[in-house]
């Protein structure tokens, strides 16, 4: 077991990996109630093709299996698991994003047995049949909802703009039509392939003993037998540089228009602390660009363009990065052209103004490490590229104006950016 | 559990929670009128003004910059109903120095720029910046309208809209669209003053300090008067003779079935309790009745629950769906509220219910939202009832006592947002 200590936030990290291959760790919490941990794999909606587990060639899976499958592992020959872990008074989840599977808890009593608990119930599948067909018509409700979503709409829209072929473009969930082709056998193929232990990250934050802790996670994983890790191979997909289309409208029952630009990043580091220092200059330089404190914000809302909706972000994941500028507009066109000549014309940054916007970045670090689910979440995104979430302060720390001009001259360009619009049915 | 600290100064009461649990200061103003058609468009245009500007700092890059120097410190603000009343939210938060190896004292200047912000806000000819005001009624009425755009919001607002006809608990908390061209900088001024002579107002902060130690910075910078308590008197509604039912139509590929009931018990009373291990069983957990039927058996929708509004006596259970869905989806609905009155349900699912009750409720206090949220409940009810005497009040309810609480439990009105005929996908 090995202790990381961060004096200046005054955390301590417990990191063991354990002989199946799981990387387990443990952030004590003292002072808080609950227990919060995610049992994550790296598998999300971008893994659709690649060599099953025993197999020798690619295969290409149905869209939406990773998160059906997150679904259907709450469901055990003896019922829902969600009621086992409502019986020890505990609150349970799960998410899929583009490049990981999370299952979590959370509990203020019987952290033990939950623990326990996740760890099973993540590491027993029961498919069938009969299961399958029934969670159909649950996630076809749940892709609905999103239909008449206009901001869901809006930010796949986008995506799907500035991609060619990256299969980040594709719904998370997949289509109604795409998951009519999920069966049990399929989901056990992707299970075999992606939850060995190797491939998943277990991290437990709370008012926890690390060693005790420790030890029981260390028993559970002994008693079970595991074939040996294998290398997984995904399929990588070619993709060019510039965006895929520069302008996507859609029209739904709505009575505000929406309006978001995409920044589609052209080098995107696939690993370590290269890709961190991408993401905190690409992320201060947009804040300074368009955050509330920026003579642009000030002037596009003086201008009617923008109101509180405003949002700025940018993700970079495995092989993709982007970055989103929009939100709810009167104007859509005009909002597009003036998002796109800010960024287009950007030349120049000074020392000062990256100081302060470095003072504002920690400080918001530092306000996200108040949530026991934003570290536990944002821990395990890291340390899937090989990066650290408590070296961010680090890192910003080091960025330098010339390090942020670098990003912009990468990412500014015409043909990096999409224009994707929610507009009322005419 | 957690320590809170109050002391009235004038016409402020200010707490205090003690805790390490965090690496920021967190303060939150909260005013408090009655809802009233009259104002209530005013009163949700006020904080966005106020967050805009102050004489110190008189424009929004400005005020924004320092926020940002200050580490970096946020400010929202937020609008909702608590029963019969107006409650406005203004949240700052702002780093604790102790772990950046700064050395200033940034909550005694977060102080400082918050009451600047509602003491000292930027004024012309006795009145609001005019620009501010017209930029942000433009804000508010966009803010309005999209409310549409969020089918589920849209769906719960145009419940409680049917529900609640004729009295304030159907009015929208950001106000009237109609009203807010009648608003002007000066108008929007005097009733801000108003406010500040009438309203309750409560400040909380939450963090690594004690009453002692911000009592007098506090007392320095937030002079209101003292002003009398206000009786509040809720409206009753009269008894409804038959279940109201509202189909509406619009372009949405899902239906959105919400089902409105009074439950004839509030936070005040002493079966309230009873009424949340009730709502429990019913639809407010993953274990609950409503998710298993709804969802895990029937395979109807994705999401079935149901929630009570603590002040209102008011419970909500909302359900997304297939247009074609909507009377099996009723049937089952109905048969779960059948269940629970004729006392249906296990001894297991009671224990279930507390557990996770309670667990919801120790999570809650772990952020300093949520601690808040938990004190300022006994500022609505006006009854003191620590967090423990809540959880003590959980664990002795009794299967009769849920049973009892049911039986006051009456549908009011079933709202019902679907698609427009021939236009099936």
């Amino acid at each position: 077991m090995k202790v990381i200590r961060y004096d200046q936030l005054q955390e301590q990290l417990f990191y063991e990996r354990l002989n199946n291959g799981l990387d387990v760790y443990i952030l004590p919490k003292k002072e808080f109630n609950k227990t919060y941990a995610t049992f994550t794999t790296k598998y999300g909606s971008v893994d659709n093709c690649f060599t099953p587990y025993g197999k020798t060639s690619m295969k290409k899976v149905p869209d939406g299996i990773a998160h059906f499958l997150e679904h259907k592992l709450f469901e055990k020959e003896d019922g829902d698991v969600f009621q086992t872990f409502s019986k020890q008074g505990a609150s349970a989840n799960a998410f899929t994003s583009f490049t990981r599977t999370a299952y979590l808890f959370s509990s203020t009593t019987n952290v033990e047995e939950n623990l326990e608990t996740l760890l099973d119930f993540v590491q027993e599948p029961y498919f069938t049949e009969q299961t399958v067909e029934k969670e159909k018509g649950i996630i076809a409700q749940e892709i609905r909802m999103y239909d008449d979503n206009p901001d869901w709409r809006l930010y796949f829209g986008t995506i799907e703009s500035m991609y060619h072929n990256h299969p980040v473009k594709i719904d998370i969930a997949g289509t109604v039509e795409s998951i009519s082709h999920i069966t049990k056998d399929l989901l056990y193929e992707c299970y075999e392939t992606f939850y060995h232990p190797s491939n998943m990250l277990l991290f437990v934050t709370g008012p926890v003993d690390p060693l005790t802790t420790l030890e029981q996670i260390r028993n559970n994983q002994t008693k079970k037998t595991f074939r040996l890790p294998t290398e997984i191979e995904r399929f990588q997909y070619e993709e060019p540089s510039h965006v895929a289309r520069e302008k996507h409208v859609i029209e739904m029952n709505v009575q505000t228009s929406k309006c978001l630009v995409g920044i589609k990043a052209k080098h995107v580091y696939a690993k370590g602390k290269e890709k961190l220092k991408h993401e905190c200059a690409m992320g201060l330089l947009l804040d300074y660009l368009f955050g509330k404190s920026s003579p642009h914000y000030e002037r596009l809302y003086q201008q009617g363009l923008i109101d509180e909706t405003f949002m700025v972000d940018y993700t970079e994941e495995s092989d993709f990065g982007f970055g989103l500028i929009g939100g709810d507009t009167s104007q859509p066109d005009e909002l597009a052209k003036e998002i796109e000549r800010i960024l287009v014309q950007f030349s120049d940054i000074d020392d000062e103004q990256v100081e302060r916007m470095k003072r504002k970045k920690i400080g918001s670090f530092l306000r996200s490490l108040n949530s026991l689910e934003y570290i536990a979440n944002q821990f395990t995104r890291y340390a899937f590229d090989e990066m650290s979430l408590f070296d961010v302060v680090r890192t910003l720390q080091s960025l330098t104006s010339d390090d942020i001009k670098a990003v912009a001259r990468e990412c500014f360009m015409r043909e990096q950016l999409t224009v994707c619009q929610v507009v009322p049915k005419r | 559990m957690f320590q809170e600290e109050v002391k009235t100064i004038g016409g402020l009461r200010l707490h205090v929670i003690p805790t390490k649990k965090y690496k920021t200061n967190t303060l939150v103003l909260k005013m408090k009128a009655p809802l009233c058609e009259q104002d209530i468009t005013m009163r949700a245009l006020v904080p966005y003004v106020l967050q805009n500007a102050t004489e110190r700092h008189p424009s929004m890059k400005e005020f924004r910059t320092y926020l940002d120097e200050l580490y970096g410190a946020t400010l929202q603000v937020d609008l909702a109903k608590k029963g019969e009343h107006h409650v406005i939210t203004i949240r700052m938060d702002v780093a604790n120095e102790k772990f950046l190896g700064d050395t200033s004292p940034l909550l005694r200047e977060a102080l400082t720029l918050f009451s600047d912000m509602l003491f000292r806000p930027l004024t012309e000819q006795g009145g609001f910046s005019v620009t501010i005001v017209e930029q942000e009624k433009r804000a508010l009425k966009q803010k309005i309208q999209s409310l549409f755009d969020d089918k589920m919001r849209y769906a719960q607002h145009r419940l409680i809209e049917e529900m609640y006809k004729g009295s304030p608990y159907a009015l929208d908390v950001h106000g009237k669209l109609n009203d807010i061209d009648t608003i002007d900088a000066k108008r929007l001024y005097k009733h801000y003053e108003h406010m500040l002579k009438h309203d309750e107002i409560d400040l909380y902060i939450v963090g690594d300090v004690m009453l002692a130690d911000v009592e007098h910075d506090v007392a320095e910078r937030f002079s209101l008067e003292a002003r009398p308590l206000r009786s509040t008197e809720t409206t009753t509604l009269t008894k409804r003779t038959n279940v109201q039912e509202v189909i509406e139509k619009q372009d949405v590929k899902q239906g959105k079935l919400h089902l409105g009931y009074r439950t004839n018990t509030t936070y005040n009373d002493p079966d309230y309790d009873a009424l949340q291990v009730w709502n429990g069983i019913f639809g407010g957990f993953a274990h609950s009745k409503l998710f298993m039927n709804v969802r895990e058996k029937a395979s109807l929708a994705y999401y079935a629950a149901s929630r009570i509004e603590s002040h209102q006596g008011m419970m909500m259970v909302m359900a997304g769906i297939e247009p074609s869905n909507y009377e099996r989806a009723l049937e089952i609905i109905h048969a779960q509220e059948e269940a629970m009155r004729n006392g249906q349900f296990s001894d297991q699912e009671i224990i279930q219910t507390k557990a996770v009750i309670r667990n919801q409720l120790l999570e809650t206090v772990d952020t300093a939202r949520g601690m808040i949220e938990v004190s300022y409940h006994n500022v609505i009810a006006t009854r003191q009832r620590p967090l423990n005497e809540w959880l003590e009040g959980i664990e002795k309810v009794t299967r009769e006592d849920v049973v009892r609480v049911g039986e006051k439990i009456e549908l009011d009105t079933i709202y019902f947002l679907t698609e427009k005929e021939g236009e099936k996908k």
